[in-house]
């Protein structure tokens, strides 16, 4: 190859990696991150789409320059040259992904135990001794035979936590128990900067817990316990996502998590603490409807509304 | 098949056209019936996703009522799957193998018959769900949702998948057994096509895996049928085992889609950009480190579900490594059209599209694969964008590149290169215009399988919903060159891109016992440009093909 | 090149030679024989793997009062084991092209399988447990009872083999597929009753 052909593979590799760079840090596809763990999931999602966008630019830019290039002339019926292979071009390009990959997986590793995706108590299956049973639940029948003894937790997330909330998942909303202040509520409500643990269970199909902003996702699988901590550290309201078929309206299982300020936290459980149940049951019935949406909130009350017997139900539970 | 048994016995036989609606065991026949069958499948699950689609184009479930939404998109995911890609690559193999190793038909005739006629009952099963309630819980069909909605509706879903499982087994033995016993003599493994090795990978992935998804949904149909609590908690039992057994199929499974395509890409692009395959040995055997890896990745589909910390990174890491074999394959195709002379027709462009569409999507696999990222857009439509690159814009462009390749031999017409070449361009527009922007509403917040999503994600979706119905409209140019080329198209020659494998070598449609006379292997799969520097060489080369083409 | 013969599109009665299996080239239904019963050795890995996932989550295995007769399945493993053996005189028989051999040795295997299959059928009337009783029952009668269904095939094989050995020279010592292929399944069967008996019988003693 002369100069000028290196010069310009130069100033296309540089323009490659600038772009790719750029687009990595700029891409702007990410909701707001609400938490040190979404920023480093952001992180590592950067990385990702530096990677992705050289790799893309690359392959296509090839794929383009052959398009262009080497088009067959009108009335040419002649071969192209006869290369089968060149052994060091294929060691590189097996060698180059098998590194990237490397990194990748070491990087998804680092971010993932820095979450507390290998806490030994929140995500690994333990041993059982005896089998428990627990009555109550669905349709009168027995439920939660629990496989597990109700210690199989799975999930991510520091188990030291500040405050612990339960967390059930039932067909179209989610019921979460604050457990030092036995407050039931149909949204979340968190202080900011604290260590929050969610003991999650769902009482009929699978759910999954999902806030986007805290780039944090669970499945809530009827029999297991499963266990999500975070610290979010930004004040604000961010929605709650079923994110696992569960029927019909799996859709409109959605929910609010509130990160409040010290003080606004407080106010909250004050204001709670001294409610009594019919007030509890109308807030409820009303917070875990799906949407702000006031016409569709219409539209599926009658599926979303936590009936009577479900809400007494889960008061004596707990 | 000796020349002196065509002279013992002179009846004449033509193929006719009530051949194709009968038990036939010509492997040409039931390729050609297992192409029509899928492409059938393909239109009716296409029009369950445009319905999809115009339900989406509103934040209202208005369109279709949310069960019915569930329904539809549990039959379209369905039907794609085990009756369009699977059956197609079946069909393309049914084809073309005997053809490429130089063999008369399948090891297995009269079961090759059978596998297909497994196809339309289950089809038909699928669709009558619909009588009955079709199933809602999705093509993964997890319990306890699966056994909870609909009893019948599910079983038929089951009974059909079984139907469909077996004849897909039934398939890959026979693919197997064709290729490894049955090749021409002088034919090793190592000059054979590509497209031989891609199939000899799949089947065997065929043969590991899919007997495992009908074990679960046999126990699956008895939880559901006769009250049994395999996967039901409620009675003690544990859905996450059903994850696993299903996933450890429909892992595999997508290979299962993607393989064969991989095969005939390699046909295509090294035809038309007239140069000898990149690397033939690293893309045969990548196939087979694709098909093993592929059946120990299984639980990266279950990252947020019943895994513990552990074994989601054993199955991070498995799943990444994927990307070096198949970036082997990518980089390879790519050499190979480095250099060469590259006719830009229909059957070429989808290959090209295949291979940058196929990128995107496997780059974004690679991106779900590390846990942190895929635990934020696990079942969200950023997962729907990532298997809709690799499967639209992978298995079903390579697809459409393989039926145009091959549409002059199968049918002994030219098809309208105008017309293939505007479906290239509004299949691909389409494609992107649909799919691209499911990434980024996954990445923002929007999950899954929901008729009714926040109206901050309208804009994309409707630009989705355009992609979806301008991808609709690309199925007219399709339609009208198939039907104009069959009864108006020109006579095909027998070698119209003067390509070197051996199904070239007969008439255009082969004729029933497929040579005239036993084919020779006068060069390699790939030799395009091998033999210029020999003089003599060439002239042999240019001689044969002067030879095999005549018409 | 000769375009008539081309355009004629000849053809040999080569429809009739493919059902044929074995003409023009060797005889591969052995081969693809094996294949199936790999891929049917996967669906009992599966159902299997499912068994030993509950056996090591649940708490207590077998659960509830169940306690599992173990003399008569024993008789019945014996029986099914050694008619593998006896099976197996079958086909040195037809090797030597001995016939009568051939439908003795079949007929007792035909009638140790079909003691088995009477057996296991006793044992389930007998059990006092039913399918949906808890976990363990679900995943005994299943596996034992999808076992069973093979054996019947097996059964229905050798009876088939056995029906078509009245018809002399039907199997000689150079063509004998169906009575190979029928062993082959046979021992399959049995193979995989060795271990379902393992797991199934004998793990939750320990
Ligand atoms: C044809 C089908 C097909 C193919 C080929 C693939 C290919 C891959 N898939 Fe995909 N996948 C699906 C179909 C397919 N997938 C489907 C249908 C689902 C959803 C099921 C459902 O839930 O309904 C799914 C879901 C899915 C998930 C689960 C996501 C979730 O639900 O949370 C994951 C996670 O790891 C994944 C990963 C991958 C990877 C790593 C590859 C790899 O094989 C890709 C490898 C290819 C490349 C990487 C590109 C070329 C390589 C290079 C150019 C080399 C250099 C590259 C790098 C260094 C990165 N896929
Ligand atoms: C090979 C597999 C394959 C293929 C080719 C496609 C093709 C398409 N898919 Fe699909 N899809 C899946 C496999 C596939 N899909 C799977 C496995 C799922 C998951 C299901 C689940 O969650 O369980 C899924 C889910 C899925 C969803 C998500 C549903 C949800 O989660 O709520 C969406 C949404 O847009 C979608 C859209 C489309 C579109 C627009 C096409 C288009 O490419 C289709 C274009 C084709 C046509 C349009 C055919 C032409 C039709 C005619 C000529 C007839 C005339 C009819 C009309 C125009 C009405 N698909
Ligand atoms: Cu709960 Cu979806
Ligand atoms: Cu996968």
């Amino acid at each position: 190859m002369n100069i000028p052909g290196n010069i310009i593979t130069l100033i296309a590799g540089i323009a490659l990696t600038l772009i790719s760079l750029w687009y990595g840090q700029n891409h702007g596809l990410m909701p707001i991150e609400a938490s040190q763990g979404a920023q480093d999931v952001d992180e590592l999602f950067n990385l990702m789409m530096t990677i992705a966008t050289g790799l893309f630019l690359i392959v296509e830019g090839v794929i383009v320059y052959c398009m262009i290039r080497f088009r067959r002339k009108k009335g040419d019926q002649t071969d192209g040259p006869g290369i089968e292979g060149n052994v060091p071009l294929e060691i590189v390009w097996t060698a180059i992904p098998t590194v990237v990959v490397f990194i990748l997986a070491l990087y998804s590793f680092e971010v993932y135990n820095n979450l507390g995706g290998l806490d030994p108590e929140t995500s690994r299956d333990f041993p059982q001794e005896e089998m428990q049973m627990a009555e109550g639940g669905n349709q009168g029948k027995m439920v939660a035979y629990n496989p597990h003894q109700g210690h199989l937790s799975l999930g991510i997330g520091n188990a030291n936590a500040d405050m612990e909330v339960d967390v059930n998942g039932i067909q179209y909303a989610w019921i979460f128990t604050g457990q030092d202040n036995g407050i039931v509520s149909g949204e979340l409500h968190v202080p900011v900067n604290k260590r929050v643990k969610l003991n999650m269970k769902a009482g009929d199909v699978i759910h999954a817990f999902w806030v986007p902003q805290l780039r944090l996702k669970q499945d809530v699988l009827p029999g297991r316990d499963s266990n999500l901590t975070f610290i979010a550290n930004r004040e604000g309201k961010y929605p709650i996502i079923c994110a696992e078929l569960c029927g019909p309206y799996h859709g409109g299982m959605k929910t609010f998590l509130y990160v409040h300020s010290e003080e606004e936290y407080e106010q909250w459980v004050q204001d709670n603490t001294f409610a009594n149940a019919q007030e509890k049951a109308d807030t409820m019935a009303s917070l875990s409807a799906p949407i702000t949406d006031e016409s569709r909130l219409q539209m599926h009350s009658h599926h979303l509304g936590i009936d009577e017997d479900v809400l007494k139900q889960l008061t004596i539970d707990n | 098949m000796s020349s002196n048994s065509i002279s013992e016995n002179t009846h004449h036989k033509e193929r006719k056209l009530i051949d194709y609606f009968t038990f036939n065991t010509d492997h040409k026949v039931i390729g050609i019936q297992y192409l029509v069958t899928s492409f059938l499948f393909y239109f009716i699950g296409g029009a369950f996703a445009e319905v999809v689609r115009t339900e989406l184009a509103t934040p209202d479930p208005d369109f279709v009522s949310p069960e019915l939404y569930n329904q539809i998109f549990t039959l379209h995911g369905t039907i794609m799957i085990f009756l369009w890609i699977v059956p197609a690559g079946a069909a393309f193999a049914n084809y073309l193998i005997p053809l490429m190793i130089g063999t008369d038909d399948m090891a297995f005739p009269r079961l090759n018959a059978i596998a297909f006629w497994m196809i339309p009952p289950g089809g038909i099963l699928l669709l009558s769900s619909f009588l009955v309630g079709a199933p809602q819980s999705g093509w993964t069909s997890y319990p306890p949702l699966s056994l909870m909605t609909g009893k019948w509706g599910e079983e038929f879903w089951i009974l059909s998948l079984l139907l469909l499982g077996t004849s897909s087994i039934l398939g890959g033995i026979n693919f197997a057994t064709t290729i490894l016993k049955m090749r021409m003599k002088d034919m090793d493994l190592h000059s054979m096509p590509l497209f031989c090795w891609a199939m000899l990978a799949t089947s065997a992935l065929i043969l590991l895996s899919t007997p495992v998804l009908a074990g679960a949904l046999i126990l699956l149909s008895f939880d559901l049928m006769a009250g049994t609590n395999f996967f039901n908690p409620s009675g003690g039992g544990d859905p996450v085992v059903y994850q696993h057994l299903f996933w450890f199929y429909s892992h595999p499974a997508v290979y299962i889609m993607i393989l064969p395509f991989f095969g005939i890409v390699s046909e295509v692009i090294p035809v038309h950009s007239r140069k000898p395959i990149f690397g033939y040995r690293a893309i045969a055997y990548s196939s087979l480190a694709i098909s093993f890896l592929g059946l120990i990745v299984w639980a990266h589909h279950m990252f947020t579900s019943g895994t513990p910390g552990w074994l989601r990174m054993f199955f991070m890491a498995t799943t990444m490594l994927i990307a070096v074999p198949t970036g082997i394959k990518v980089f390879s195709w790519c050499a190979t059209m480095w250099g060469g002379k590259i006719e830009l027709n229909s059957p070429m462009l989808f290959s090209i599209g295949f291979l940058s569409s196929f990128l995107i999507g496997g780059i974004t696999g690679v991106m779900v694969a590390s846990v942190p990222f895929d635990i934020h857009v696990h079942d969200t439509y950023f997962i729907v964008g990532h298997f809709h690159y690799v499967l639209f814009g992978g298995s079903a462009l390579a697809l459409f590149s393989g039926f145009y390749h091959w549409f002059p031999k199968m049918t002994g017409k030219n098809y309208h290169e105008g017309l293939g070449q505007l479906h290239f361009i509004l299949t691909f527009v389409g494609l992107n215009l649909t799919f691209m922007p499911m990434h980024q509403l996954g990445l923002m917040g929007m999950n899954r399988r929901i008729a009714l999503y926040d109206i901050e994600f309208q804009p994309l979706n409707l630009l989705s919903t355009a992609g979806a119905y301008t991808m609709a409209i690309s199925t007219l140019p399709f339609v009208i060159n198939v039907a104009w080329s069959l009864f108006k198209g020109t006579q095909a020659e027998r070698n119209p891109w003067r390509a070197l494998t051996l199904e070239w070598q007969t008439a255009s449609p082969p004729i029933i016992e497929n040579f005239e006379e036993e084919p020779v292997l006068w060069s390699g799969p790939y030799d395009y440009g091998i033999d210029e520097e020999y003089d003599y060489e060439q002239e042999t080369v240019s001689d044969m093909l002067a030879d095999v083409g005549v018409k | 090149m000769q375009s008539t013969d081309i355009n004629s599109q000849v053809t040999v009665g080569y429809e009739k030679e493919a059902e044929g299996g074995h003409h023009g080239h060797p005889d591969f239904r052995m081969f693809g024989l094996v294949l199936f019963l790999v891929a049917e050795s996967m669906i009992f890995f599966g159902l299997f793997s499912a068994y030993m996932i509950y056996y090591a989550t649940m708490p207590e295995w077998p659960m509830g009062d169940i306690e599992l007769e173990l003399l008569l399945p024993s008789i019945n493993s014996v029986i099914l084991i050694s008619s593998s053996f006896v099976m197996h005189k079958g086909q040195s028989c037809i090797k030597n092209n001995d016939e009568k051999g051939l439908r003795i040795w079949f007929g007792i295997t035909a009638l140790m399988g079909a003691i088995f299959l009477v057996g296991q059928g006793y044992e389930y009337a007998t059990t006092g447990f039913s399918l949906t009783d808890n976990l363990f029952a679900s995943c005994f009668y299943v596996l034992t009872g999808f076992h069973g269904l093979h054996v019947a095939a097996g059964l229905s094989f050798i009876l088939a083999v056995l029906w078509r050995s009245r018809q002399a020279g039907h199997y000689s010592a150079e063509n004998h597929f169906g009575v190979e292929a029928a062993e082959l399944y046979w021992h399959f069967v049995d193979v995989v009753w060795i271990i379902l008996f393992g797991l199934v019988y004998l793990l939750p003693l320990s």
